[in-house]
This record gives structure tokens, sequence and C-alpha cells, in this order.
């Protein structure tokens, strides 16, 4: 398991073409965003939240899908499964993959984010800092496992945000209450019952994506 | 060969014709008007009657799914691709029937109400469910696919309904009312709203059968087509 998230960081690390891509449509987005929602507004804080995670989901959804994507190329899939390892590791090696590469672009895209809106620099990114990681995480693997389902149809590109966007509501109304909330100076506490329902996301989608793998990717 | 059908196969349906008009006669002629929402408050008895197929038949689609992976028996995933259209039939008419009751009521189509977003969100979770099916490039394994869409439909089906609770929550509502408040006091208001449930789900019942005996036949003739191909 170590060699293969090893082995997809290393592709990673040599070409960084997924985080670049990644950063740069995050970019884009922020600024087709900013046409939609007055950047400079008074009010711009209460759009922030929903502009950042707006950037964040359809930019992540997109590299997501690149993963698996990577592992047609050359049918390294196959070979991938007939590796004498387990299904489920292969799942949890994805999961830390997207999640690492995921992680990195939010950290450039956030300075970017804060100097575009033109918002407090240490307090917003120390507060969306405490949102990222669960949030991310819990995306890593519900999105791992459905491009694992979106792989074997037509269109997949299409299908994998509607396969996994409305199951993923409540991680996403989470990770924009408590930025939200967070960055309007609530204190921690206040937003608890949302982190432990993005904890609780995280860890079925994790359990349910660990078992589920194995039917997803039969030859 | 499929068996030829038990005379049972005609109880459900004339029970579904009986007391569909029986709803009917209750809806429009026995049950008084409402005092403040007057005829309008009439649809409230059908959309009412729409919830309880939605949950069962999204339900179905969760267990059926967990045994259709667990077992892999294609009896499983037919019930289940049954139930999901159904549920996605019953819960559209549903949002329908709602967005006409809310018109004249609330004097608008649609509240970002935690039930109503819980409801759209429930839609596009199943409405998806089925393009997955169509989409997948091997039916048996889009079965598979399809069966873990669901599974993951279910077990999310709690947190999104926190979700959307809390989210409403902290947000002034545009209309504050709860769908219950809507006053069934007369004792004759609650018969209408029970037989018409009844009919409904009755009606869901035997949309059920037919549609998994289509999908089984479907399979039969399919089995039937390959047989052929392979003796010619």
């Amino acid at each position: 398991m170590i060699a293969l998230i090893w082995k997809d960081l290393l592709v990673e690390l040599r070409t960084g073409e997924t985080i670049a891509s990644l950063f740069l449509l995050g970019v884009l987005l922020l600024l087709v965003l900013s046409f939609a929602f007055d950047p400079t507004h008074p009010l711009r804080e209460q759009s922030a939240p929903g502009v950042l995670w707006v950037a964040i989901i359809f930019a992540g959804t997109t590299a997501i899908n690149r993963t698996l994507l990577r592992e047609r190329e050359n049918d390294c899939f196959s070979a991938l499964l007939l590796a004498p390892i387990d299904r489920g590791s292969i799942f949890l090696a994805k999961v830390t993959v997207n999640f690492s590469l995921l992680i990195v672009a939010e950290l450039f895209l956030l300075p970017l984010f804060i100097f575009f809106f033109n918002l407090p620099f240490a307090s917003t990114l120390s507060r969306v800092a405490l949102v990222l990681p669960l949030t991310t995480l819990g995306f890593a693997a519900i999105g791992t496992l459905f491009s694992a389902v979106a792989l074997q149809t037509r269109a997949r590109e299409i299908i994998l945000p509607l396969l996994m966007l409305p199951l993923a509501t409540p991680l996403f109304l989470a990770a924009v209450e408590t930025t939200a909330a967070l960055m309007g100076g609530a204190p921690v506490s206040s937003v608890a019952h949302w982190f432990r329902l993005t904890a609780a996301f995280d860890v079925i989608f994790l359990v349910v994506g660990w078992l589920a793998f194995e039917y997803a990717v039969v030859e | 060969m499929t068996s030829a059908k038990p005379n049972t196969d005609y109880i459900v349906p004339a029970s579904v014709i009986l007391s569909m008009l029986v709803a009917l006669y209750f809806v429009f002629i026995a049950v008084p008007n409402d005092s403040f929402q007057g005829p309008v408050q009439r649809i409230f008895y059908v959309h009412l009657s729409m919830w309880l197929p939605t949950f069962v038949a999204f339900g179905i689609v969760g267990v059926t799914s967990l045994l259709f992976l667990w077992k892999k028996d294609l009896r499983w995933d037919r019930i289940a691709t049954a139930s999901a259209e159904l549920g996605l039939l019953f819960c559209t008419l549903g949002l329908a029937t709602g967005c006409i009751w809310a018109k004249p009521i609330w004097n608008t189509w649609w509240t970002w109400d935690p039930r109503l977003t819980l409801t759209l969100v429930l839609w596009m979770i199943y409405a998806a469910y089925l393009l997955l099916r169509s989409l997948a490039t091997d039916p048996s394994q889009g079965s598979v696919l399809a069966a873990i869409l669901g599974v993951s439909g279910v077990v999310d089906l709690y947190l999104v309904n926190r979700a959307v609770y809390w989210w409403r929550g902290i947000h002034p509502a545009v209309v504050v009312t709860k769908e219950g408040d809507s006053g069934l006091t007369d004792p004759m208001m609650r018969i209408t709203l029970i037989l018409c449930m009844l009919a409904f789900f009755l009606l869901f019942l035997w949309l059920l059968r037919l549609r998994v005996h289509t999908a089984k036949l479907e399979t039969d003739i399919d089995d039937l087509r390959h047989d052929v191909l392979a003796a010619a």
C-alpha cells in the first residue's frame, strides 16, 4: 500500500500535472465566480465561503477523475488488480493520494482567494485551515469510490459529479457553514456539530468505499 | 418458460381500482372544504399519499442493493431497479403536487424548507442511480455499480437529513409553517387521507409487481436470444 501511494506521488512529483491543473482550474473558477458575486461589495464575506468551496469542488472533481483514469493508460489498472493486494488497500492508497493532492492545491489556492477577496490574511487562513482537512478527506473518499464507478460507464466525466455531489450534500453544507461561521469570528465550539457531521461522513464513506471498492473495480 | 399467472393476480389490480374510486369520491365529494385554505387543500390528500410509496421504494432499493451485492442474485437487482423507478415517479409527483399546493397557499412554488431540500437531494440521488444503469458499459456491471450507489444513498440519508435541518435552522425561513399543522381536524378528513394513502400504496405495490415481472421477462428474452444465437 505504501508502494502504491509512493508510486502515485512520485508520478505527480515528476510531472506536477494534476496539482498544476487543479490549481489553475481553481483560480479560473475564483475569477469566474467573482464576476457573479461582486468581490468588492461590503457583503463579500458572505459569498466568499461559497465561492471558495464551489471552486474546490469543481476543480477537485476533475482532478479525482484523473487519478484513476491515469491507470487506464497502458492498462495499468489490470496489472494493479492482478497484484497480490487487497482491493480495499488500493482504495485507501488512492484516497491518500487524492487527499494529498487536493490539500496541496488548496494550500496554493487559499492565499489567492484571500488576496482576491481582500480578506484579513492570518485570521482567515488559520480559520479556514481548520475546516480543510476533514472536508477534503471525505471528498477524497467519496470521490475515489465513485470515480471507480464512473470509470466503467460511458460519459464518465459527466456522471462522476452526478453520482457524487448529491451524496456529498452534507459534506459541503457543513464545509460552507463552518467556513462562514469561523470567518465571521464565531468560536469553534459553536460549529462543533458540523465538525461531528463531517467526521461521521468521512468514517462512513471510508468504510463503504473500503468494502465496496472491490465490487466497483471487477474487470 | 414462465409459469402461468395464478388467479390471485387479479386481487391487487381490482383492489387498486376499487380503492382509487372510493378515494376519489371521498376527496372530491365526501370530505368538507378546509375552512382556511378552501378547495385547494384537497390536493393535500393526494400529495401526502405520495410520500409513503416514495420512502418505502427508496428503502427497498437500499435493502435489495445490499442483498444483491451479498448474494449476487439478479432477482434482487430487478426489484431494486423497479423500486428506484417507482420511487422516482412518486417522488416527482409528490414534488409536483406540493408545488401546485404551495403556490396559492404559500404564494411561492418553492421554498428551501429542510423537507423540500431533502426531497430534492433524494430525487437527484435516484435520478443519478437510473442514469448510471443506462450508462454502464456492461449491463451486469451496471447492476453492481448501481447497487453500490443504492447502498450509499441509504447510508447517507441520515446525514443529509441532519445537514439540511441545521442549514435551514441557522437562516430565517421564508415561510414558517409545518405541513402537519394544516389542520385535519374533521374526522372525515382523516378518513379521506387514510383511504387515499391506502389507494396509492396499493397502486405502488401493483406497479412494482408488474415492473418486476416485466424485468424478469426481459431477462428471459435476453437469455433465449443468447441461446438461439449460440445454437445458430
